[in-house]
């Protein structure tokens, strides 16, 4: 007795220390692990690398890797390569944000309605999104090859050379694939959208005699603003990722590096050619980019 | 992981509720403009995958607009056999089967341990924890791509292996969120009653919820299961060894190497292509509320 009551005085001080059930820190401990392990400490090491000249030894190595401060960064910003990959993500947003935000927005609704084969139409458009990359690029390639279909079907409209050798069209195809295969997502998103718009509002329009155009300018889109804000603010996250396309689609971001992405060159300077700390350096001011851009978005399009 | 932050730019948004069935319209007004569009748009969607899987089973797929309607008669597996040849179809796709199992495996066991948790035990710190978590997961990963295969590949020496190429996806985010949400919806009177009894945690964990837990497995399961099966950087970057490629890696090798020596490589690279997308495919078309609900709800409601 004399133990056993210190014992559970001490028990609910533990408790009100830790809270009711304290198995849950052993129970949440191993994703805990995982985000530090995976996203935390990566995020500090890359930061750390970038502020050095880094390279690759063997595990276990003494070597010397000197400080440069932020030459590496100079270095980036001076890089050829680097403008024309940011100006490669800049023709992807023009492109990809438009055409998905229109297309997604005209798809949906008219998604939102008894409509004969519903369920066939939204897994259609679906089936893209969720087939893996390596797949898709690869019917892409078959499509836009040289002697391929779309170069039979334009006939004398089509480029010389052939869309995915050309300079001016391998990124706008890029844009395209990327554009065409993430549709999916976003004609369900805005479908799930269009179903928190009051109805009233599409009542009062009407009573207002506006036409159905005339309500899908004046109520839907306006509507639909939270998911035009994500449809943009992902387009620049993925505009900044994509690494598959222009290694597969355009053969190494060719021809002649015109479809290089902020990714491949990261890939290719800090993998091929063994200059980590160079490639955390493009790494970290795209991640700045893309954090003020976003920013930017959301603050224009949630002002009023 | 790409996919974990734009799964996270989802959460952020405003929230929506899931789609609801459609009111129906009037009688009469047939939605002839909508049908149009709608089937203009599916025609974009689906045209390029029946593209595929025709132009796979031609010997030498024929470019012309005639090459999209071939004679039935001559179609052949040939491809199939060839990309076999090239790239071992049952140990590519071995590869990718045991790098999926391993993220389901961590997935269904850390990733419900979490999201139970953080749902339905209380401890100190556990908002704060879980808002910690959330803006964790923005960090893109093209920032966290190399500093991972220094980590993984150099400093750790887990190149070429698969428990390397497993870790970075080890447990689905997502998955803990849709857990989480799973989890938050169940009354809590349920477990206070089992702790009245007497029952331990981890007795309650074995008894009551794991039995319970079902459905948001389902879920869980097929939106995890995409992730790495469709993977292609990873992998990609930290197997060398042909016998652990997974078989995007290999199909993807194959296309920026192999091919450019053939004359027409499009008929062996499209049955790689369909060998690669089918599972899913098919997964997709048995379980497509399941995929679209989730994807969209929890992303949407975080």
């Amino acid at each position: 007795m004399a133990t056993a009551a210190p014992a559970r005085a001490s028990r609910s001080r533990l408790r009100r220390l830790l809270g009711e059930q304290p198995i849950g820190y052993l129970f949440a401990a191993p994703f805990v692990l995982f985000l530090v392990g995976i996203y935390a400490y990566p995020f500090f090491y890359a930061i750390y690398m970038s502020f050095f000249d880094y390279f690759f030894s063997a595990p276990g190595a003494e070597v010397v890797r000197p400080f440069v401060g932020l030459a590496n960064y100079a270095r980036v910003l001076q890089d050829p390569l680097f403008h024309l990959a940011i100006r490669n993500v800049v023709i992807f947003l023009v492109i990809n944000v438009p055409l998905t935000v229109a297309i997604s927005m005209v798809l949906a609704t008219a998604l939102n309605a008894a409509i004969p084969l519903r369920t066939f139409f939204r897994a259609a458009y679906y089936i893209p999104y969720i087939t893996a990359s390596v797949a898709a690029v690869g019917i892409w390639l078959w499509l836009f090859s040289g002697f391929g279909l779309v170069d039979k079907i334009l006939g004398p409209l089509a480029p010389n050379p052939s869309f995915l050798i050309n300079g001016l069209w391998a990124m706008p195809i890029i844009a395209l694939y990327v554009t065409w295969k993430g549709l999916g997502f976003y004609v369900l998103l805005y479908l799930a959208a269009l179903q928190t718009i009051p109805k009233e509002l599409y009542e009062a329009s009407k009573v207002d005699g506006a036409s159905p155009v005339a309500s899908f300018f004046a109520v839907t889109v306006p509507g639909l603003r939270p998911a035009t804000l994500l449809v943009v603010i992902t387009a620049v996250i993925t505009g900044a990722n994509f690494f598959t396309e222009p290694y597969l689609l355009t053969g190494g971001g060719g021809p002649d590096n015109q479809s290089v992405s902020p990714v491949f060159l990261i890939y290719r300077f800090g993998i091929e050619q063994n200059h980590p700390g160079y490639a955390a350096a493009i790494g970290l001011l795209l991640a700045i980019g893309v954090l003020i851009i976003s920013g930017i978005n959301r603050f224009i399009l949630e002002r009023d | 992981m790409a996919s974990a932050t734009t799964e996270m730019a989802v959460a952020r948004a405003d929230p929506v509720e899931t789609a609801r069935p459609p009111e129906h319209r009037k009688k009469g007004s047939v939605p002839w403009v909508r049908l149009i569009a709608l089937l203009i748009g599916a025609l974009v969607f689906v045209f390029p995958f029946y593209y595929m899987v025709v132009s796979a089973l031609q010997r030498n797929p024929n470019p012309n607009i005639s090459g999209a309607f071939p004679n039935p008669a001559s179609l052949s597996l040939d491809n199939f056999v060839a990309i076999n040849s090239a790239i071992n179809l049952a140990r590519t796709l071995l590869n990718s089967g045991l790098f999926t199992g391993g993220v389901l495996l961590g997935t269904l066991v850390f990733g419900g341990l979490a999201g139970y948790a953080l749902a339905q035990l209380h401890f100190r710190g556990r908002q704060g924890l879980f808002y910690t978590l959330i803006l964790l997961l923005v960090l893109p990963f093209q920032l966290l791509m190399i500093p991972l295969y220094v980590l993984i590949a150099r400093n750790f020496g887990l190149g070429d292996t698969l428990l390397g190429m497993i870790l970075p996806f080890a447990i689905n985010p997502t998955a803990v969120f849709i857990f989480r949400q799973f989890f938050l919806q169940l009354p809590s009177e349920m477990f206070e009653a089992a702790r009245i009894d007497g029952a331990s945690e981890l007795a309650i964990l074995v008894r009551v919820v794991a039995p319970l837990t079902r459905p948001a497995i389902l879920t869980a399961m097929l939106i995890t299961f995409i992730g790495p099966w469709n993977e292609f950087l990873w992998p990609f970057l930290i197997t060398k060894r042909l016998e652990l490629e997974p078989l995007a890696v290999a199909l993807a090798n194959y296309i920026s190497t192999v091919a450019q020596r053939a004359a027409n490589p499009y008929g062996t690279i499209l049955a790689g292509a369909v060998v690669l997308a089918v599972p899913v495919v098919v997964l997709f078309l048995f379980f497509q509320r399941q995929f679209v609900e989730s994807s969209i709800g929890s992303g949407v409601k975080g």
